[in-house]
């Protein structure tokens, strides 16, 4: 017999993706598949310097020798690398020197996404947020970088980057996330095409939010792109990242790499709505989404702050992580990851604890429904020296309906006697209770479903900016509310 | 057939000596046990002794204990008589006695008690001689020999071990102790292999011990398996203390059939590198597994315990309580895996893991898995590792309670949550003061005996009553 | 003089609390400490019976004509110091009878006597458990664990009068106890009264003071006590809040 909330859950939780139409833009690609030449290619495009070229080129022989990890919790369909275009460009006539000569198409695309790349254009009571927007493989625009750089903040795409502050780029590219990491950051490593730069010099507390916007557009390309924030001693900088791309039949993969560097007394807080296209009701298409994060608190009193909010991709594998090396260093990881139908995602994170007194927290909330698997796999550490450290875990899971699967995979090592590491978890579902205790006061069931589940995420949601909160907590309803918005 | 001696453990010696002894093996053997020994061989042969490549090894590295170099006998071991050497000395632990030496059930009367009330216990071997029905009808239903490699050369070469028959509606009036005794002067390898029915409506209560009685080394690799009947009721005791130069591995396999109950207890006070495989499957719904573990290692002691639950089956709860505290060098592994199954609803799900590190050198690895298929489920798990509480600490110690004694009694109280579920109050006794004992580091001077002994026992003076009053 | 506080500065993680308090009790007296929250109350006490989180960077406490300073925590309470916690902690495992015949057994050792035989240690906790009317089958429970509020407390009495001391501390013993429980731990206080000891009542409200009369009261603000009275300073207090005394020191 089925239950009323479970017809309840079935029509509410199959939502359609609202951001899955394409644009038609002129683009360049690179000849399809991956070679030493693709390397090439791409280093050439971007008139890289020498020391660039030579670190892909590693990277691609050391990628050469790994093999796909198979250890999480999930079913990959075998990805032909000779199949994905690794380039693709959107063609410009000329150099670009204001917003006016941005392709309109282009404008017109990220209006529609609801991302402003007019820097006069500001809503009333938000504050402006500076944005760098990235389309398939490279940045197109990155506002407000004027603003910020009078107060010493470089912010711009990962290539100025390396036309304009290489030394920064070859002292700290590479430095948290190695190119030997893992299959996916070799890859990235040896191919990565674009993404955003952001410096704060010592002292300087970043005005504004910075953000960066990713796009999919093109068919049959991968995304590559490689995000590096450095924060000196004292900065302070909140990142914000989000993510689209056109609905397709076929697997697109998108393997980044971010890395953040903080100094002593620096903070920088990171947060991600990731939407990539989930895939169909079937499970046919959708994004790869295999990205390593990763950042490390060198000085002392450095803190790092993960905040996701994972909603789309076909597959997620995603462990933002920190590495705790200052004393007296801070890591977070805030987390809702939701999957539904067909959708995957193993996410967690890694608290590496090395200096003394060092704290961790972790919260994350799993949310699965239909036929989708939601893994938590995190990792907290507490090595020999990190005396008197701190870690607190708490990892739910709700599910939503009997199709679908949550599963939580802790890994806890405490090598040091004066730390306190403590992990919970518990499971749930939404009770009939709970709903007919909404629909009693006149609340209608998809709409008790979509307050249920962001009062359950709401620990998580609370730590976005502003800017974003509102985004996520209406994508959370979409995600999984579908008619009722 | 001279006795393989010194030699180090490797797949190549096991898969040589099976194709050596292959007739030997099963000259006893019902066709079906026999092409059971065939497959587990088959298996074996492309597993091999598991390695730190596998996600469920990485942290127990075994080349250390394999390279010690073992001799390894397909006949009983002579030399000693375990009557002589055992004597238990639990005050008035009334139990029915089965002993193994080092893998060999050892008979003092027959090789096989049949009681009045039809339960039937003694040796395997003799069990499958007599019995082979009986026998056939569970033996290897349970074990997996495919997933792992021990337990697949177990099942290649199992000769003997203990065989414990209840039947229906009968339930055992005294708890049977089953000991596993290693005494040899050369290194052992040993492999016994257990099979114990509970039927249904039937009752058992088994303490099932592992001793060493001298310092050389061994490594045991020990595969048991347990049914337990509709609503069987079984109460399960595994204390291992073994000497610093051992290996223990123990596969037990719990298969539980609607309504059936367990208490499952692993109290693991010494040995040099201990691992417990405890996999408990429901085979119907409404069953009930509480699964109990307290460690308290030192030195570089190694304990691991992978307990896996698999809830195949509605209505069904299970919990886990494993609590440990390590000193000096030790290192502990918890592994809890909690596998919910698509049409397990209603499943109630448990697992916690704490530990208390006494010093920097001692290492925890704590991994409860939750693995969950289904929405209409209870589920949750936690893990803590760390020191004791500084809050209870000075609690205590401004009632002028001493730092040590504070301490003593606050370790005292975590393993007590473990301890006190034991149902026999002579054996909880019994295992409070070897706890006391092993928390003021004082079982040494008896370490080879968890309930009996040769040497009388040295009076250990307590600067407090830590019993209950 | 049984307790004398000089220019007490306490911290914790360097963060300072105490700035500079003096306070002098002789045998036989009650003190009342009143004061609005996070003003230091809870510190004091801990600071007295020795808590490590805390940091003394200045000042002394004289017990007895004697530095606590080097005293560890236990032996400040072999020699008499109690403190009934505002929180008493829970401490599964551990039953209340075994706990305090190890405190009781500790303590007779440190004066050099022996320890109290089974029998008699039984008496004393029945003659004890009557005095603060707790029913029996509360010292078969692990310490605190479970307890309701007002058992905490009651079993922080209990506790005390086991132990006898000549200084006890009693942080906030009346906070969420109803009008039995608070007579009931009130009454517990005024039967162990004697010319030999003497208490230190932390409180919020005027109320336990009904009960338990006070020789001094003394307000605890910022960390340092600003003002010192008789009985009728906490009645003021009661009906003019603590706004009054903010207002002088400004």
């Amino acid at each position: 017999m089925e239950s009323e909330a479970t017809k309840i859950l079935d029509e509410v939780t199959q939502g359609d993706y609202k951001y899955g139409f394409v644009t038609e833009i002129e683009t360049e690609f690179a000849p399809t598949g991956l070679s030493e030449d693709t390397v090439r290619y791409i280093s050439a495009k971007k008139n890289e310097p020498e020391f660039l070229l030579q670190f892909r080129l590693k990277a691609y022989r050391h990628w050469l020798t790994m093999s796909q990890p198979e250890w999480a919790h999930l079913k990959i369909d075998p990805i032909n690398f000779q199949d994905i275009i690794f380039y693709a460009a959107p063609k410009k006539k000329k150099e670009l020197s204001s917003l006016d000569e941005v392709d309109p198409e282009l404008l017109a695309t990220f209006n529609k996404l609801g991302i402003s790349l007019d820097e006069q254009k500001k809503l009333t009571g938000v504050a402006s947020v500076a944005v760098d927007a990235v389309i398939d493989s490279v940045s197109v625009k990155t506002t407000f970088s004027e603003t910020l750089s009078k107060h010493g903040i470089i912010f711009c795409s990962f290539s100025e980057a390396v036309q304009n502050h290489p030394d920064l780029v070859k002292q700290y590219m590479g430095s948290v996330v190695p190119y030997t990491d893992n299959y996916f950051a070799a890859l990235n490593s040896a191919v990565f095409s674009d993404g955003s730069f952001c410096y704060i010099p010592k002292g300087v507390r970043c005005p504004m939010e910075l953000s960066t916007y990713f796009r999919i557009n093109a068919a049959n390309t991968g995304q590559f792109e490689r995000t590096l924030i450095v924060a000196e001693e004292g900065a302070y900088v909140s990142y914000m990242e989000g993510c689209t791309a056109p609905q397709r039949d076929e697997n697109q993969l998108h393997a980044a790499i971010v890395e953040i560097v903080a100094m002593k007394d620096a903070e920088v807080k990171y947060s991600t709505v990731q939407n990539w296209y989930p895939g169909d009701k079937n499970g046919i298409g959708g994004i790869y989404n295999f990205v390593t994060k990763r950042g490390i608190c060198k000085g002392s009193h450095s803190k790092i702050s993960w905040t996701q909010v994972e909603t789309g991709s076909a597959i997620t594998w995603k462990y933002p992580s920190c590495i705790l090396l200052g004393d007296n260093s801070v890591g977070e990881f805030y987390s809702v990851a939701v999957t539904n139908n067909h959708q995957q995602a193993d996410t967690g994170t890694k608290m590496m604890h090395l200096g003394k007194n060092t704290r961790s927290t972790i919260i994350s909330k799993g949310i699965s429904a239909g036929k989708s698997n939601n893994s938590y796999r995190g990792l907290v550490r507490i090595s020999k020296n990190a005396a008197n450290s701190r870690n607190y875990s708490q990892c739910d899971s709700l599910l939503l309906g009997a199709k679908c699967g949550a599963h939580t995979y802790p890994y806890i090592q405490v090598d040091n006697r004066s730390s306190i590491v403590e992990h919970e978890a518990t499971t749930s579902k939404i009770s009939e209770d709970q709903l007919f205790y909404c629909q009693q006061r006149g609340i209608s069931a998809e709409s008790a479903i979509g307050l249920i589940v962001n009062g359950y995420a709401k620990e998580v949601l609370k730590q976005l900016p502003m800017e974003f909160a509102v985004e996520a907590q209406k994508l959370l309803s979409i995600s999984l509310e579908g008619s009722v918005g | 057939m001279q006795p393989e001696t010194k030699e180090i453990l490797s797949a190549e010696r096991f898969i040589n000596l099976y194709e050596k002894h292959r007739e030997f093996l099963s000259a006893q053997d019902t066709s079906h046990i026999a092409a059971l020994r065939d497959q587990a061989m088959k298996s074996f042969t492309g597993l091999g002794f598991p390695d730190t490549s596998l996600e469920s090894w990485r942290l127990t590295d075994l080349d250390e204990s394999f390279n010690r170099g073992y001799d390894y006998h397909l006949k009983p071991t002579t030399g000693v008589d375990f009557h002589k050497v055992f004597r238990c000395n639990i005050p008035h632990l009334d139990t029915a006695i089965i002993g193994q030496l080092n893998g060999w059930y050892v008979s003092k009367d027959v090789p096989l008690m049949e009681l009045g009330n039809g339960i039937i216990m003694g040796s395997l071997a003799e069990a499958r001689k007599k019995y082979p029905h009986l026998v056939e009808r569970y033996y290897g239903t349970m074990a997996n020999d495919s997933a792992d490699g021990f337990t697949a050369l177990n099942t290649a070469f199992a000769q003997d071990g203990v065989f414990i028959y209840v039947p229906d509606n009968v339930k055992s009036p005294r708890p049977v102790q089953l000991i596993n005794v290693i005494h040899f002067e050369e290194n052992l390898f040993l492999q016994s292999r257990n099979l114990i029915v509970v039927g249904a409506n039937a009752g058992l209560s088994l303490v099932h011990c592992d001793d060493s009685y001298n310092h050389q080394a061994s490594f045991s690799n020990i595969v048991t398996e347990i049914h337990i009947g509709e609503h069987g009721v079984m109460d399960h005791y595994k204390l291992q203390n073994i000497n610093n130069n051992s290996t223990l591995v123990s596969s037990v396999f719990f298969r539980m059939d609607a309504s059936a109950q367990l208490a499952s207890h692993y109290i693991s006070l010494n040995g040099g590198l201990l691992r417990n495989n405890i996999r408990v499957h429901f085979n119907g719904p409404h069953g009930h597994a509480a699964i109990y573990g307290i460690y308290l290692m030192d030195k570089r002691q190694h304990v691991d315990n992978q307990v896996y639950v698999d809830h195949a089956f509605p209505d069904c709860s299970s919990s886990e309580t494993f609590k440990g505290i390590l000193d000096e060098h030790a290192h502990a592994i918890f592994n809890g895996h909690v596998l919910v199954r698509r049409d397990a609803t209603k499943t109630d799900a448990r697992q916690s893991n704490k530990n208390i590190l006494m010093t920097d050198t001692a290492r925890v690895n704590s991994k409860p898995f939750l693995e969950i298929y289904n929405d209409d489920v209870k589920c949750s798990h936690g893990s803590t590792t760390g020191q004791l509480d500084q809050e209870s600490m000075f609690y205590l110690r401004q009632r002028g309670i001493g730092e040590e004694t504070a301490r003593m009694l606050l370790m005292f109280a975590f393993a007590d949550e473990v301890v006190s579920k034991i149902a026999i109050p002579e054996l909880r006794q019994r295992i409070e003061d070897m706890v006391k004992k092993r928390l003021q580091g004082e079982l040494q001077i008896c370490e080879q005996c968890v309930l009996h002994c040769n040497t009388p026992e040295h009076p250990v003076e307590f600067q407090i009553d830590l019993s209950k009053i | 003089m049984l307790l004398q506080i000089k220019n007490l500065h306490a911290s914790i993680n360097g963060k300072e609390i105490l700035k500079g308090v003096d306070l002098d009790v002789r045998e036989g007296e009650v003190h009342a400490i009143m004061g609005p929250n996070g003003t230091g109350k809870s510190t004091l006490a801990s600071v007295i019976a020795g808590r490590e989180v805390f940091e003394v960077t200045a000042g002394e406490i004289l017990y007895k004509g004697k530095d606590l300073h080097k005293l560890s925590i236990e032996d400040r309470a072999r020699e008499g110091i109690f403190l009934g916690f505002q929180y008493p902690v829970e401490i599964p495992g551990v039953s209340i009878t075994n706990f305090m015949r190890t405190a009781v057994n500790e303590i007779r050792k440190f004066k050099g006597l022996d320890p109290l035989p089974g029998g008699d240690f039984l008496r004393l906790m029945e003659e004890k458990k009557r005095l603060v009317e707790i029913t029996s089958n509360l010292t078969n429970r692990s310490v605190n664990e479970g307890f309701s509020g007002g058992e905490k407390k009651k079993n922080e009495i209990f506790q005390m009068a086991m132990l006898e001391p000549v200084l006890a501390i009693l942080d906030e013993t009346d906070s969420g106890l109803d009008i039995d429980a608070l007579r009931i731990v009130a009454n517990g206080v005024n039967k162990l009264r004697r010319p030999d000891n003497a208490f230190v009542v932390i409180t919020h409200y005027q109320r336990l003071l009904d009960y338990i009369i006070p020789d001094f009261v003394h307000v605890l603000f910022e960390g340092r006590i600003v003002k010192s009275g008789g009985k009728e300073l906490a009645l003021e207090l009661e009906e003019k809040g603590y706004d009054w005394i903010k207002k002088e020191q400004e």
